[in-house]
């Protein structure tokens, strides 16, 4: 893999998002983060509707989309099937307005929003590692679609942990706009993986 | 506390041998045109915003009331209407408003009800109303503040009496086990005091320990598993605090595929052992399970055509016909999913001949811009599907999408519907959020097209990041549903309030069809339960036919004109005298039928003279 061409991806992508947030207290950047910790405490006002949990999960989130979407960008140069390639953009598409639906409850409860570059930095369920992203850049043609489809199916399902877990936190989930959107992203993953695994099905041997 | 929103079961897109065609003939979507759209480049704004319209005009347009208009975000939004006598029922996240619509030019709150309730879709059936209850917030005594205890919590449909429309009273909250997203109301075929509600949820079922008698079970054909049923309330009306759920409708069994992934699509975090009965965290094995039992098993939307008993039922990746002769027992006909990544999973709605189906996917779930010009045709529209006529196969024909690029500030994509009475087509009107309302002609399956339209510039302008007034800088609205009843189309704006529109006559609607289509009224027109639409004998009826032969020359020149001068002879006349004359051109136009290019809607059109020579004796 070269880290280049994934960074690349990504300058390009934060390009399109309109660059990195805008959050308040964003300050000198990101360094520091690392797992659920974006390296900031968390202060939730009180007689707010959300919770600790609810931040953390749209936080967290906009990590685990922005690296699905970088998986996701590979898929033209790396030689993809047409239905792959399709379900990729589509991927793609959907995930790129949910980080900016993300980005904004976080900036309208005045919570820190991070950007796309997060993923570097955060490890979310089901996110692949560094050596399953070099994995999947190395493979082309047929490969690729195994790699990709394999991998993302495992993002996917690390997504519908992170809502289960979301859910099965006190109180979390209830805040209207959170709700919606964790049901929303497992509404379209659940529906997304099952398309995968048919077109894993339908690939050629090994 | 236990939410009862976990993890939906997987669905996937491929379905039994049976019910999978061997081959898909291709469907076709249509590209934005490039050249300049009306719509394009509106003045933003939340009250200012530029207006687009074609063969449509804005009657009205009312603010939200000052309850729910308060919040940013989606905690006060509008929902979906019903509409029954002279009022309509707006839905909001945090209640819902009761609209006097005696003046369509001048709307008047009868009564605002606070009550969190996402995401509060209503329906009428007399003196009740039906409110969808889904939020893991929402409450039993409708309070703010949240559900600190699982017992507090209202997750189902909530039952109102709005005999004085000034002073809504609720008198049930009937709970079930994966709550309610949407509802549909279908009247027993038998009983007039009882209806049913069928229920979509579109979460996994609650944990027994919030409600008695709910399971995830992994077994679709097991009766006790509630996970994969549509569920089912049966309310008599004279006792609506006696509604009670009955066994739920087991449409999903059989679609279910034989599991092959376990050794690769789970991550190995989630690869746990089955939860054991009545212990364990419930969280841990929710993953795995999803992943093995990859069928539907939850709809976003049922639609029924209780005339025809049958049932539209749009469920993630399958787009399910259901027979619903007795509403306790309905019975799967068919099933089709799409190769296209399309989720037939919003919305349904008939044909009135119930030979066409159309199919919505909400494709960004509301809430993203899924219009732009960029993104992908084939998803976040409308699909048209026929039914053969033993309803045991559906065929998938062609994609709509809203025929002009919205802007990034735009949530869009196609959402809530229902039919327009223009005699002699399929037009559906129907919101698309911040795409505006929009009308769709499907009369011919492979190609339908738009006729009419009604759009605003978006809320937000590009690159507006102030917060000073507490609003986002990417504000959710748009129609979200826009229906025809009794003359006027009205739309939910989830931002800005209720809007009513009025069709205007132009070259591919005429004055003729928009009158035929106000004599059709309906005291009480609930959209997920489809009416069928039957036109009075009217001269307006039979020149609403007239038009179309002339604008889609089915009928040659010549003979049209021959029709419409005999037609306006035949209303001067009275009585007998006029029963002849059109008994006569009834006759004239049955001669018509041979060698015209639409035979089928000259038949039509001599029905309707027909019709009209009876009610003229």
């Amino acid at each position: 893999m070269t880290t280049t061409r994934v960074a690349g991806a990504l300058v390009l992508f934060a390009l399109l998002l309109g660059g990195p947030s805008r959050a308040r207290g964003q300050g000198g950047g990101m360094t520091g983060m690392s797992g659920m910790d974006m390296g900031r405490e968390i202060v939730i006002p009180p007689g707010a509707p959300y919770t600790k949990a609810d931040v953390e999960f749209m936080q967290g989130m906009i990590a685990h989309h922005a690296q699905a979407i970088v998986m996701s960008r590979m898929a033209a140069s790396h030689g993809a099937n047409p239905q792959v390639l399709k379900l990729s953009n589509k991927i793609d598409q959907s995930q790129v307005p949910e980080i900016r639906i993300m980005q904004a409850w976080l900036q309208r409860n005045n919570q820190f929003a991070p950007d796309t570059s997060s993923w570097h930095h955060v490890t979310m369920s089901g996110m692949l590692t560094a050596a399953q992203l070099t994995e999947l850049d190395a493979a082309r043609g047929v490969d690729f679609d195994r790699a990709y489809l394999r991998l993302m199916i495992q993002h996917h399902a690390g997504a519908l942990k992170m809502v289960d877990d979301l859910f099965n936190t006190p109180l979390a989930g209830q805040e209207v706009d959170v709700n919606v959107f964790a049901n929303d992203v497992v509404t379209a993953q659940t529906a997304e993986i099952g398309i995968m695994q048919r077109l894993y099905k339908e690939l050629p041997a090994q | 506390m236990r939410s009862p929103c976990r993890v939906l079961g997987l669905i996937v897109t491929v379905v039994a041998p049976a019910l999978a065609p061997a081959l898909v003939p291709p469907v076709s979507a249509q590209t934005y045109p490039s050249a300049t759209d009306p719509r394009s480049n509106l003045k933003p704004g939340r009250f200012d915003a530029g207006i687009a319209t074609s063969n449509m005009r804005l009657v009205s347009f009312s603010h939200k009331p000052p309850q729910f208009d308060t919040a940013r975000g989606l905690t006060f939004i509008n929902s979906d209407l019903a509409f029954g006598t002279h009022y309509v029922y707006q839905g909001n996240f945090a209640g819902f408003t009761v609209w006097d619509v005696s003046n369509p030019a001048q709307p008047v709150i009868a009564s605002v009800m606070e009550c969190i309730t996402s995401q509060g879709d209503p329906s009428i059936v007399g003196n009740l109303l039906f409110i969808s209850a889904e939020g893991a917030g929402n409450r039993n005594d409708c309070a703010k503040g949240g559900v600190q205890d699982p017992k507090d919590h209202m997750t189902g449909v909530r039952i109102f009496d709005v005999s004085d429309p000034r002073a809504p009273k609720l008198i049930k909250n009937v709970q079930t086990c994966k709550g309610s997203h949407t509802h549909t109301v279908i009247p027993s075929p038998t009983d007039p005091n009882i209806v049913y509600i069928y229920v979509s949820g579109q979460q996994t079922a609650r944990p027994a320990t919030e409600l008695a008698g709910c399971k995830n079970g992994t077994d679709p054909a097991d009766p006790t598993n509630s996970l994969y049923q549509l569920d089912i309330i049966k309310v008599p009306l004279d006792h609506p605090e006696q509604a009670a759920v009955i066994p739920g409708a087991r449409i999903f069994t059989g679609l279910e595929v034989t599991p092959d992934c376990a050794t690769f699509c789970a991550p190995a975090e989630t690869r746990r052992p089955p939860r054991r009965p009545g212990g364990g965290n419930p969280g841990d094995s929710t993953v795995a399970e999803a992943l093995l039992h990859t069928g539907p098993h939850n709809c976003h939307d049922v639609t029924a055509y209780p005339a025809l008993h049958l049932l539209a039922a749009a469920c993630s990746s399958h787009a399910i016909l259901v027979d619903i002769s007795n509403p306790e027992k309905p019975v799967r006909l068919a099933a089709i999913t799409d190769t296209n990544n399309f989720q037939s999973r919003h919305t349904a709605g008939f044909s009135n001949d119930g030979t066409k189906t159309l199919w919505t996917d909400e494709w960004g779930g509301g809430t993203g811009p899924m219009c732009q010009a960029g993104s992908i045709m084939e998803l976040g529209g409308n699909t048209i599907i026929t039914l053969s006529p033993d309803h045991r196969k559906m065929t998938q024909h062609a994609y709509f999408k809203l025929p002009s690029a919205q802007t990034a500030q735009e949530n869009c994509v196609s959402h809530n519907g229902g039919l327009i009475p223009v005699p002699g087509r399929d037009l559906y009107v129907q919101g698309w959020y911040q795409g505006g309302v929009d009308v769709m002609d499907f009369t011919d399956a492979d190609h339908p097209v738009e006729i009419a339209y009604f759009d605003r510039g978006p809320i937000d302008a590009p690159g507006d990041t102030s917060n000073a007034s507490g609003r986002s800088r990417y504000t959710i609205g748009g129609s979200w549903g826009a229906y025809y009843w009794n003359g006027m189309i009205y739309s939910s704006e989830l931002d800005r309030g209720f809007d009513v529109l009025e069709l205007t006559p132009g070259p591919q609607l005429s004055a003729n069809e928009i009158a035929a289509a106000k004599l059709v009224t309906l005291k009480e027109y609930n959209p997920q339960s489809q009416p069928k639409l039957v036109w009075p004998p009217a001269f307006v009826v039979v020149r609403a036919y007239l038009d179309q032969l002339v604008r889609n020359e089915g009928l040659a020149a010549d003979r049209t004109s021959a029709v419409a001068a005999a037609l306006d002879a035949a209303e001067k006349k009275s009585g007998a005298a006029r029963a002849a004359a059109l008994t006569a051109l009834a006759r004239q136009v049955d001669g018509y039928q041979r060698g015209a290019k639409d035979t089928a809607r000259v038949r039509m059109m001599s029905g309707a003279i027909r019709q009209l020579a009876s009610a003229s004796k």
